[in-house]
C-alpha cells in the first residue's frame, strides 16, 4: 500500500506537472489582466515569490534529503541570485531614468557624465558616486543572467571543494556553512561593499524596457515563469534522484564509507549536487527578487537558511513533493499569521495574538515533528492513512 | 541683577583686605590718567600699565581685575573712577578701594567703562603676573589654567618668575611643564628650544606632542621656479602624488588611497593665481557652459550637437569656437602637465630654523615609537578581552557541544535568558553590587533547570541524531526568542553595572583599561578553572566522560547515562545563564542577544578542538586576537574584519579538521 502512493506520485510525475499548471491557469484566469479581477496581483505576487521558494526548497531537499548535507547556506545562494539579477534591473532602469532627465539638457550626456550621474543616483545613499568595478557588468542583462549561475556556482564550488576534500562531514559542515552565511551577510552589511550596504537593492519590480506593461502583467508573466521553472526542476531532480546516480547519492546520505569503498569518489558527487543546489538556488533567487521588489542583507541573514531547513523538516525530507508541500504551506501560513489577518484568540485575561505567538508556535511545533516525525507532514499523513503492509 | 551680586560680592571682599597702603597715591595716579582709563585704547594703555605696576600688588590687582572685567564706572563731570552699588534709582559711586563713598548719582550721571578686546587681553597678560604670584594658591592654580589655554609671549618672563618662586610641588611641575611649552613656542633662543625640545624624548603626554606638532606647522602649498635657499622647507610636493604627512613632512598615497595634497589640476590654477602662467584652465563645466552659450540652431562651431557626446569632440568643437575668438583657449591636459612640471611645489615650516625642527622631528619620532608600542599593548589588551567575551559565549558549548557532542542551537538563548534574568532582579534590588550578587546564581539555577528541562523533553530522544538535534534546538531557539520578544519588547534593556566597575584603569594618555574589561578577563579565567575543577577532579565529571566516551561501559558500571546526561546539560546551560550576566553588562540586553553570539560560539569550539576546554580556550584565543588584529588594518569597519575573520575560520578548519587541540586515540572517533 504504501508502494503503491509513492509510485502513484512517483511514477507520474505528470501528474505533478499537470495540476501545477492548471494551478497556473487557474490564477490566471481570475488575475486582474486576464480575468474577472478575483485575485489581486499582490497576491499572484505572493504566490509567485511561494513557488520561487518551493524551489529552493526543492534544492535543500536533495542537497539534505537525498545527499545528506545539512547546508545553512543554500538561502545565501538564493539571495546572491538576487542580488546579481537586481544589479541589473537597478542599473539599467537608473539609466533610463537618468537619459530621460538629460533630453531637457542642451547637450548629450558623455559617458563620463552618464557613469556619474547613474552613480550618484544608486550610490548617493551610501555615499558614494563612482560606480564600483563589481557592477562593470551591470548594464549587460546577458552578462548579468550569466553571473546569476557563476557567482554562487564558483562560490559553493570553491568553499564544497575544500569542505568535502578535507572530509568535514554532519554538524561540522552545517556550522561551516552557517558561517559562510554569516560572513556574506556581514559583509553585504557594510556601505562600502559596493552593493549598498544595508539599503540593499531596491526598485526591482520595475522591469527596465516593458514598464508599460504594468505590474500586474509582469506579476503572471514572473509568476509562469516560477511555475515553469519549478516543473522544470521537479523533472529534473525526479530524474535524477531515480536514475544510477541518485541511488549513489542516496547511499552517500545513508553510509558514506561504505560508498567510498566501493570505489566512488564520493567527494565528486557532493561536489555536484552542492553546486547544482547552489545554482538552483540561485535562479530561484533570480525569479523571486524581482516579485519582491527589493533585496538587503538581512535577508541572507544565517535564519533564513535555517527557515529553508525547517520548510523542508515539515514537509518531508528526502520526497521532493515533501519538500514543496513544506515550503508552500510554512511561508503562506507564516505571512498569513504575521501579517495580522489570523483572528486573534482571546482567552480572558490574556490574548494571544498570532503577530506575536505565531513564531512561538512554529518553533515548538517544529520540534514535535522533528521528535515525533522524522518524515514531516508526508510522513505523518501516510503513518495515518497507509496502514502497515 | 547679575552685576549688583557681583559688587556687593567685592564690596565685602574689600572691607576684609587689610589696610590698603599707597592707597592715596594710588588715588592721584588714577586721577592724573583718567582721560585714559576712560577712552583707553591698546596704544594708550601700555604706558600705564606700565606705570600702574609701581603700586601695591594687592590694589593694583583689584583694579585691574576690575577694568578687566568692565566693572569700572566714571562720573561724567569730574572724570573720577569709581565702582558703584547699584540702587532701585540712583547709583552709590565708590573709591576703587570699595571703603569711601563718594556719593550718589543718578544713572545718567555716571557711565560705564568699557576697554575693548584689545585693551582687555593686554591688562590681562599684566593681570597674570599678579595672580600668579598670589598668596592664596587656589588663585595660583586658576591663573595658571588660564594661561594653558591663552598664552602668549609676554608670559614667557612671567612664568619663569613664577617657577622660581612656586612653593607648591605639585603645582610647580605644572608651571615647569607650561613654561617649557611656552618656551617652545615663544622663546627666541634656539639652544633653549634645543634643549627643551630634547628633554620631551619618551614622554608620550598628548599635551607634548601637540607642541611639537605645532612646532611643525607649515605653510600653504607654494610654488616658484625652484626652492628657496634661505628657508626652512617643509616638504617638496609633487602635484598628484603626495601627501601631506602629519608632522609636516610629505608621504606618498599608500594602500588605503588617501588623497593628494594638491591634485594637478589644482597646481595649474595655484601656478595661474601667482601669475606664473597667463592662460586659464577652463573645466569640463566651464567648456560646457560656453558651448552651450554658443548654441546656434543644431550645431556649435560646425559640429552638431547630437556629436558632442563625448569629451573628444566637445573639445574639437570649443576649439572651432576659440578660432573665431568666441572663447578663451583651452588647455589640455598635456600642456597643464607640462606647466605643473616646469615648477616646484614645496611647504615650508612656520618655524625659521631647520636646526628646530630637525630636532622637533627626531623627538616626535622617538615618542611616536613609544606610542606605537603602547598601541601594541592596547591591541594586544583588546585581543584579550574579546577573547574572553568569546570564551565566555563558548563556555557553555565547550560543555554541551564539546564534551557531550549535542549541538545545542539554543544556547545562545540561554545566554540572553541569563542576561535577561540580571535585568529584572535589577529592577526589583536597586543595589547594583547586590542585585548582581543575587542574578548570578540565579542565573545560573533558571538556565540550569530550563537546561534539564530541554534534555528530557526534547535532546534525550535525539542523541544518536545530531542533525535532528541541530534542528529541533533551533525550533527552541526562535520559539525562547520570540518569547523573551513579547515579555520584554524589542527595544533594548540595560543592566546596569555597579558603580565600582565604572571607569578605568589608565596607564597612559593611549593606553587605558576599563575595569568591565578586567572584571570579564576575570571571570572567563574563574570559569575556566571551575569548569576543570569540575571536569577532571569531581565525580560528575569523571562520570561525564565516562558516560561521553562508552555508555554502555559507564551504566554497566552502575552509572545512570540518564542522569549524568541530564546533570551535564543543565551544568552547560546554567554557565551559559552566567555568562549572559557577564556579556549583559557591557552589551544592551535584547531578544537577539544569544543569536549574535551562537555562530561565533560554535566557531570557537570548533576552531579550538571538540572534547577539550584547552582547546576552547585556544579557540577563543585565536578568533579574538585574529578579529582586533584584523580590525587594526582597518579600524573603521569592524563588519569587514568580522567578514574576513570567518573566512580565515572556514580556510583553517579546511586545514585542521579537528580544531587546535585535537583529541588522539579511541576518543578522537566520532
Amino acid at each position: 500500500m504504501t508502494n503503491s502512493i509513492n509510485d502513484l506520485l512517483a511514477r507520474h510525475t505528470l501528474i505533478f506537472t499537470i495540476v501545477v499548471i492548471i494551478f497556473s491557469l487557474f490564477i490566471t484566469f481570475f488575475s486582474e489582466p486576464y480575468g474577472n479581477g478575483l485575485i489581486s496581483t499582490s497576491f499572484v505576487k505572493t504566490l509567485g515569490k511561494t513557488v520561487c521558494l518551493c524551489i529552493i526548497a526543492l534544492a535543500m531537499d536533495v542537497v539534505w534529503g537525498y545527499c545528506g548535507i545539512l547546508s545553512l547556506g543554500h538561502f545565501a545562494f538564493f539571495g546572491l541570485g538576487g542580488y546579481m539579477i537586481g544589479m541589473w534591473l537597478m542599473y539599467e532602469r537608473t539609466a533610463i531614468i537618468v537619459q530621460e532627465a538629460a533630453t531637457n539638457e542642451l547637450l548629450p550626456l558623455t559617458e563620463t557624465e552618464l557613469s556619474n550621474a547613474i552613480g550618484n543616483q544608486i550610490f548617493g545613499v551610501v555615499g558614494g558616486y563612482e560606480i564600483p568595478s563589481i557592477w562593470m557588468f551591470a548594464d549587460s542583462l546577458g552578462l548579468q543572467l550569466i553571473l546569476v549561475i557563476a557567482v554562487p556556482g564558483i562560490l559553493a564550488f570553491i568553499f564544497g571543494w575544500l569542505a568535502f576534500r578535507s572530509r568535514v562531514t554532519g554538524v561540522y559542515l552545517s556550522i561551516l556553512t552557517q558561517a559562510l552565511t554569516l560572513a556574506l551577510s556581514l559583509y553585504l552589511f557594510q556601505n562600502d561593499s559596493g552593493l549598498r550596504g544595508n539599503n540593499g537593492l531596491s526598485g526591482l519590480q520595475n522591469i527596465p524596457g516593458i514598464e508599460y506593461l504594468g505590474q500586474e502583467v509582469i506579476s503572471i508573466g514572473f509568476f509562469w515563469a516560477s511555475c515553469i521553472f519549478l516543473i522544470s526542476i521537479f523533472l529534473l531532480f525526479h530524474s535524477l534522484m531515480k536514475s544510477k546516480f541518485g541511488l549513489i547519492i542516496t547511499s552517500i546520505r545513508d553510509n558514506e564509507t561504505r560508498v567510498r569503498f566501493l570505489g566512488y569518489n564520493v567527494e565528486i558527487y557532493k561536489l555536484f549536487i552542492f553546486v547544482l543546489t547552489a545554482i538552483i538556488s540561485s535562479i530561484a533567487g533570480a525569479l523571486y527578487y524581482p516579485q519582491a521588489g527589493i533585496i538587503n542583507p538581512a535577508e541572507l541573514a544565517p535564519i533564513a537558511s535555517i527557515y529553508l531547513a525547517v520548510w523542508v523538516a515539515i514537509g518531508g525530507r528526502g520526497k521532493l513533493y515533501g519538500a514543496i508541500i513544506g515550503a508552500a504551506f510554512v511561508s503562506l501560513f507564516s505571512s498569513w499569521f504575521t501579517g495580522g489577518q489570523a483572528p486573534d484568540i482571546p482567552l480572558g485575561i490574556f490574548t494571544i495574538e498570532w503577530v506575536n505567538w505565531w513564531t512561538v508556535l512554529l518553533g515548538f511545533g517544529f520540534v514535535l515533528i522533528t521528535i515525533f516525525s522524522e518524515n514531516g507532514i508526508i510522513g505523518f499523513l501516510r503513518n495515518i492513512f497507509v496502514k502497515e503492509k | 541683577m547679575k552685576i549688583k551680586f557681583y559688587i556687593i560680592f567685592l564690596y565685602v571682599f574689600f572691607v576684609n583686605l587689610p589696610a590698603v597702603a599707597h592707597h592715596d597715591e594710588f588715588n592721584i595716579f588714577l586721577i592724573e590718567n583718567s582721560e585714559n582709563i576712560i577712552k583707553s585704547s591698546a596704544k594708550t594703555v601700555d604706558s600705564i600699565l606700565r606705570d600702574i605696576q609701581s603700586f601695591d600688588d594687592e590694589i593694583v590687582s583689584r583694579f585691574l581685575e576690575l577694568w578687566k572685567s568692565k566693572s569700572l564706572y566714571y562720573i561724567k563731570d569730574t572724570k573720577q573712577v569709581v565702582i558703584v552699588n547699584e540702587n532701585e534709582e540712583s547709583l552709590d559711586a565708590l573709591e576703587i578701594d570699595g571703603l569711601t563713598r563718594i556719593g550718589n548719582y543718578s544713572k545718567k550721571e555716571i557711565k560705564k567703562i568699557k576697554p575693548n578686546s584689545g585693551v582687555r587681553a593686554k591688562i590681562d597678560s599684566i593681570l597674570v603676573k599678579y595672580q600668579i604670584s598670589n598668596s592664596d594658591i587656589n588663585v595660583r592654580q586658576k591663573s595658571i589654567e588660564s594661561l594653558k589655554r591663552n598664552i602668549r609671549p609676554e608670559h614667557l618672563e612671567v612664568l619663569q618668575d613664577a617657577y622660581i618662586n612656586e612653593s607648591d610641588a605639585e603645582l610647580k611641575t605644572v608651571i615647569d611643564r607650561l613654561l617649557k611649552f611656552a618656551i617652545v613656542k615663544y622663546s627666541d633662543s634656539n639652544d633653549k628650544k634645543l634643549e627643551i625640545i630634547e628633554s620631551f624624548k619618551g614622554d608620550t603626554a598628548i599635551e607634548i606632542r601637540a607642541s611639537l606638532n605645532q612646532l611643525l606647522n607649515s605653510s600653504e602649498v607654494k610654488v616658484g621656479i625652484s626652492l628657496p635657499n634661505n628657508k626652512n622647507i617643509a616638504r617638496v610636493i609633487v602635484p598628484g602624488f603626495t601627501i601631506k604627512n602629519s608632522n609636516g613632512t610629505s608621504g606618498t598615497t599608500n594602500f588605503f588611497n588617501e588623497d593628494v595634497e594638491i591634485s594637478i589640476n589644482d597646481a595649474y590654477d595655484k601656478l595661474y593665481a601667482d601669475n606664473l602662467v597667463y592662460k586659464k584652465r577652463i573645466t569640463q563645466e566651464e567648456l560646457k557652459k560656453i558651448l552651450e552659450q554658443n548654441i546656434s540652431g543644431d550645431t556649435i562651431g560646425g559640429y552638431s550637437i547630437s556629436s558632442l557626446d563625448n569629451e573628444q569632440s566637445r573639445i574639437a568643437a570649443y576649439n572651432k569656437l576659440v578660432e573665431n575668438n568666441l572663447a578663451p583657449p583651452f588647455i589640455s591636459e598635456n600642456k597643464i602637465n607640462e606647466e605643473v612640471n616646469k615648477f616646484i611645489f614645496y611647504s615650508i615650516y612656520n618655524e625659521t630654523s631647520s636646526e628646530v625642527t630637525n630636532a622637533a622631528l627626531n623627538t616626535l619620532a622617538s615618542i611616536n615609537f613609544r606610542v606605537q608600542i603602547y598601541k601594541y599593548i592596547d591591541l594586544l589588551i583588546d585581543g584579550l578581552s574579546l577573547a574572553s567575551i568569546y570564551f565566555l559565549g563558548a563556555i557553555g558549548l565547550a560543555i554541551t557541544f564539546g564534551v557531550m557532542r549535542v549541538i545545542n542551537m539554543a544556547h545562545g538563548e540561554f545566554i540572553m535568558m541569563g542576561a535577561y534574568t540580571g535585568y529584572v532582579v535589577q529592577q526589583f534590588i536597586s543595589n547594583h553590587t547586590l542585585s548582581l550578587l543575587v542574578a548570578l546564581p540565579l542565573a545560573f539555577i533558571i538556565t540550569f533547570i530550563a537546561g534539564v528541562i530541554m534534555e528530557r523533553l526534547v535532546i534525550r530522544h535525539l542523541y544518536r541524531k545530531p542533525l535532528d538535534t541541530l534542528l529541533a534546538t533551533f525550533g527552541i531557539s526562535i520559539a525562547l526568542q520570540q518569547i523573551a520578544k513579547n515579555i520584554f519588547g524589542t527595544q533594548a534593556r540595560p543592566l546596569t553595572s555597579p558603580s565600582w566597575l565604572d571607569g578605568s584603569l589608565s596607564l597612559s594618555d593611549d593606553l587605558s583599561i576599563s575595569y568591565i574589561r578586567i572584571a570579564i578577563f576575570i571571570l572567563s579565567l574563574i570559569f575556566l578553572g571551575l569548569l576543570l575543577f569540575v571536569m577532571n577532579r569531581t565525580r560528575l565529571g569523571l562520570e561525564t566522560r565516562a558516560v561521553t566516551q562508552n555508555p554502555v561501559m559507564a551504566s554497566n558500571m552502575g552509572i545512570n547515562p540518564e542522569r549524568i546526561n541530564m546533570l551535564t546539560f543543565g551544568f552547560g546551560s546554567g554557565i551559559a545563564g552566567i555568562a549572559g550576566i557577564a556579556i549583559g553588562l557591557f552589551s544592551k540586553v535584547t531578544s537577539e542577544l544569544g543569536s549574535e553570539y551562537i555562530v561565533q560560539s560554535f566557531m570557537t569550539v570548533v576552531v579550538g578542538g571538540v572534547g577539550n576546554i584547552w582547546g576552547t580556550l585556544a579557540g577563543a584565543s585565536l578568533i579574538g586576537f585574529l578579529q582586533k588584529f584584523i580590525e587594526w588594518f582597518n579600524p573603521s569597519n569592524t563588519l569587514a574584519a568580522q567578514t574576513y575573520m570567518i573566512i580565515f575560520i572556514i580556510l583553517f578548519i579546511q586545514f585542521r579538521p579537528k580544531g587546535i587541540v585535537a583529541l588522539k586515540g579511541r576518543a578522537a572517533d566520532d
